[in-house]
């Protein structure tokens, strides 16, 4: 079935780099004000899923060339990761650290490991996400 | 307020509970979902409605709510969304496989 | 604060991933996973002897103090309990080697099968409600992806059901916990213990055990077992035994926790019901076991009357009766993933699933002949094999709390045991073979080890119970004394 969409696809091409772009901004601002890695991952998925929704699957494919069941794998990888260095450093499992930096641009900024943790988060959310979808779709079309 | 909300989480169980009973396995799947929709507003419900301000250091002035109840309800979410895709992968590979969405003729017969 | 607590849930989590991206390698897949489960064994003998001499430890995830922070409590009889979840589950996975095919083991079959294990071992270790519901999703998702691993027609029906039941038995657990946090505000569950202590168990807080109590019988299979034959009689062998061995385990342990540590205080309603429960269990437990024919459905029948005769121990909850009830988890866990384990090599022999169509394996395979026979006597309960010092115990604490009715169903329940598995000694494993020289598959070394080496388990935990005595009576004294506990959660850091 072929739809005729130019107004989704017009649309989409302008909307998805606002939708990436508010993704990573709640992921970024999520460890001390409303945001956070779970939401800004389904964010940053649905911008991807808008994308798989408009073109055909064969082309987002090439520009976006991994494989989401590794990439949800690393998340959970990276998120589990921080709680394991915490043990590493002698402290309770999952402890957080921050410190401020004097970074070139921003200035002087918090960094935080919170923000490794999110990082996984989002990863998996984006892993998991677009694999339920690519799951889903694949298996109609055989 | 909370009286309102309780009614509200009634509705939503008793709407639940009418399509996880019926045969389609597509309403069954609506229906946990529903069922999760529920639980969620009765944890909210439970952990005492709005008293006091954002619990958000800086952004409002003490007492705050309790942030307990959010906190409980996201990872329920969480968890509530990854067994739904999973159930919906699971119900879309039976209805591939047997060719029926309808539970009834999925049951099976007695002697396998 | 004590890192160690949390290592056997993180370290199969974090080695689950990774193997996620060994995807094509499977032997070093296997090679991983099994030295995990090695190394996890071992890390909770060194926490068992840890608490021996320190006491309960405890981690504060994060270093948030209780009740503020999530923690993890290790007492000797949640570290038991992960100990021979842990060696269950290496067992399991050699067999899995030579028995799930390559296409399984593509699929991912060994992370989910270490995500399972996290999920069982941190239900167990968790001293936060919340938190236990957390690790029992991760253990049921994993489990649900088990089910369905390989996408058969009858493994797809089976699972929509086992799916669909346990997402509304978790939506129970959330409104339980929803009324427990409106009722006393806190879900650390020593906080909760000690609030329920002061404030009195009134009715409201009754009602609420009640709900808890249907929960943890629905995943245990207590009373609510009906989902339970046909769920676990469908995947291959290697997943069945891990889901006979440990899932009802996880429920059974949560029962004990939640009605040993919180609500203790109106034994006459609770624990009567527990009892009356645990009753009715065996008894249609027992008519499963004798009514069919299938070996796959009667083991799994073999599960329910299990769980019935530990509940009994919590029914009664004299120290002798909990004690008994530890020794008996802890052996059925290993008999049960034994006769799984059993009944797959039977019918991958012989190719049919009843035992009347079987005969004379003995012929084919004297090892794992006498194999089925003594894991039928453990079972029965004769000495010395495991079951026996369990039902012992139980037995005792019967007779002087004067509960007769459960001891007689208790007693009932070990003889239809033991005929509902002879009846398949006899047919299936006596008798001329039925398999011509020609057709003969030599049973695989690799079937044949596990086997072994849980029968070699079940004997030795029956002859060196004597060596457990320590750990299993401080396990005992942990539950009937929630005071200790709570001291050890909420006393402080060390």
């Amino acid at each position: 079935m072929k739809i005729n969409d130019v107004i989704l696809r017009t649309i989409t091409r302008i909307i998805v780099f606002i939708i990436l772009t508010f993704g990573v901004y709640l992921f970024l601002s999520g460890h001390n004000t409303p945001g956070g890695g779970f939401i800004g991952g389904l964010v940053l998925a649905s911008a991807i899923v808008l994308l798989y929704l408009t073109s055909d699957i064969e082309s987002i494919r090439k520009s976006l060339p991994f494989d989401f069941k590794l990439v949800a794998a690393l998340g959970v990888l990276l998120a589990t990761g921080t709680g394991f260095g915490s043990i590493l450093f002698g402290v309770p499992f999952m402890s957080q650290t921050f410190a401020y930096f004097e970074l070139p641009i921003f200035g002087k900024t918090e960094l935080t490991t919170v923000t490794i943790f999110e990082a996984g988060v989002v990863l998996a959310v984006v892993g998991v996400v677009v694999t339920i979808i690519l799951s889903m779709s694949e298996s109609e079309e055989a | 307020m909370e009286t309102l909300i309780i009614l509200l989480i009634g509705i939503l169980v008793t709407v639940a509970t009418y399509l996880i009973l019926s045969r389609n396995i597509i309403r069954v799947i609506l229906g946990t979902a529903v069922f999760s929709h529920a639980v969620h507003l009765l944890i909210l419900t439970m952990g005492d409605l709005k008293r006091g301000s954002v619990p958000l250091l800086k952004e409002a002035e003490a007492p705050y709510t309790d942030a307990l109840p959010q906190a409980l309800i996201l990872t329920a979410i969480v968890i509530s969304f990854a067994v739904t895709a999973f159930i919906l992968v699971l119900a879309f590979r039976a209805y591939q496989e047997a060719g029926s969405d309808d539970l009834h003729e999925l049951r099976g017969t007695n002697d396998e | 604060m004590n890192n160690l607590v949390v290592l056997p849930l993180i370290i199969p989590i974090m080695v689950g991933v990774i193997l996620v991206f060994l995807r094509p390698y499977i032997r070093l897949q296997r090679v991983i996973s099994l030295l995990t489960m090695i190394g996890v064994s071992g890390l909770s003998i060194y926490m068992l002897n840890v608490i021996q001499t320190d006491g309960i430890i405890r981690l504060d995830f994060g270093g948030w103090k209780p009740p503020f922070g999530i923690l993890f409590v290790g007492d000797s009889f949640a570290v038991l309990l992960v100990l021979t979840a842990s060696i269950v589950t290496a067992v399991c996975l050699i067999y899995a080697f030579s028995s799930i095919g390559e296409k399984h083991e593509k699929m991912f079959f060994y992370p989910f099968v270490l995500f399972l294990i996290a999920g069982v071992n941190g239900s167990f270790l968790t001293g936060d409600l919340f938190n236990l519901f957390v690790c029992f999703e991760l253990m049921l998702l994993a489990s649900y992806a088990l089910v369905t691993l390989g996408g058969e027609k009858v493994q797809l029906r089976e699972s929509i059901k086992y799916v669909v039941i346990n997402v509304l038995a978790s939506w129970f657990f959330l409104v339980a916990l929803a009324y427990l946090y409106g009722t006393l505000g806190t879900l650390n569950m020593a906080h909760i213990s000690e609030r329920v202590a002061e404030a009195g168990q009134d009715p409201l807080l009754t009602t609420i055990s009640i709900v808890f109590l249907l929960v943890f019988s629905l995943k245990a299979g207590l009373l609510l077992f009906f989902w339970l034959p046909g769920s676990y009689s469908v995947p291959p062998t290697a997943v069945a035994a891990l889901f006979g061995a440990l899932l009802t385990k996880v429920g059974i342990y949560a029962l004990f926790r939640m009605f040993t540590l919180i609500f203790y205080h109106e034994p006459s309603i609770t624990h009567q019901l527990i009892g009356i429960m645990a009753g009715v269990t065996i008894i249609l437990g027992c008519m499963g076991a004798l009514a069919y024919k299938d070996v796959r459905l009667i083991v799994s029948y073999n599960v329910v009357i299990a769980v019935g005769f530990i509940l009994i121990g919590l029914a009664i909850a004299t120290p002798t009766a909990i004690e008994g009830s530890i020794y008996y988890i802890i052996h059925d866990m290993i008999a049960k993933a034994l006769l799984f384990l059993l009944a797959g090599a039977m019918i991958k022999m012989t190719g049919v699933t009843k035992f009347d169509q079987m005969s004379g394996l003995i012929r084919n395979s004297p090892i794992f002949g006498w194999m089925f026979f003594i894991v039928t006597c453990s079972l029965a309960g004769i000495p010395p094999l495991s079951g026996f010092v369990g039902k012992i115990l139980v037995g005792q604490s019967a007779i002087e709390a004067g509960s007769y009715v459960l001891l007689a169903l208790a007693f009932f329940s070990s003889i239809v045991v033991l005929y509902s598995l002879l009846r398949i000694f006899l047919n299936a494993i006596f008798g001329e073979t039925i398999i011509s020289k020609e057709d003969e598959v030599p049973l695989k070394k690799g079937l044949l080890i596990p086997v072994v080496l849980l029968g070699f388990g079940t004997i030795s935990l029956g002859l060196g119970a004597e060596a457990l005595a320590d750990y299993v009576s401080n396990a005992a004294y942990t539950l009937t004394n929630p005071a200790v506990y709570i001291e050890a959660v909420l006393g402080g850091d060390e």
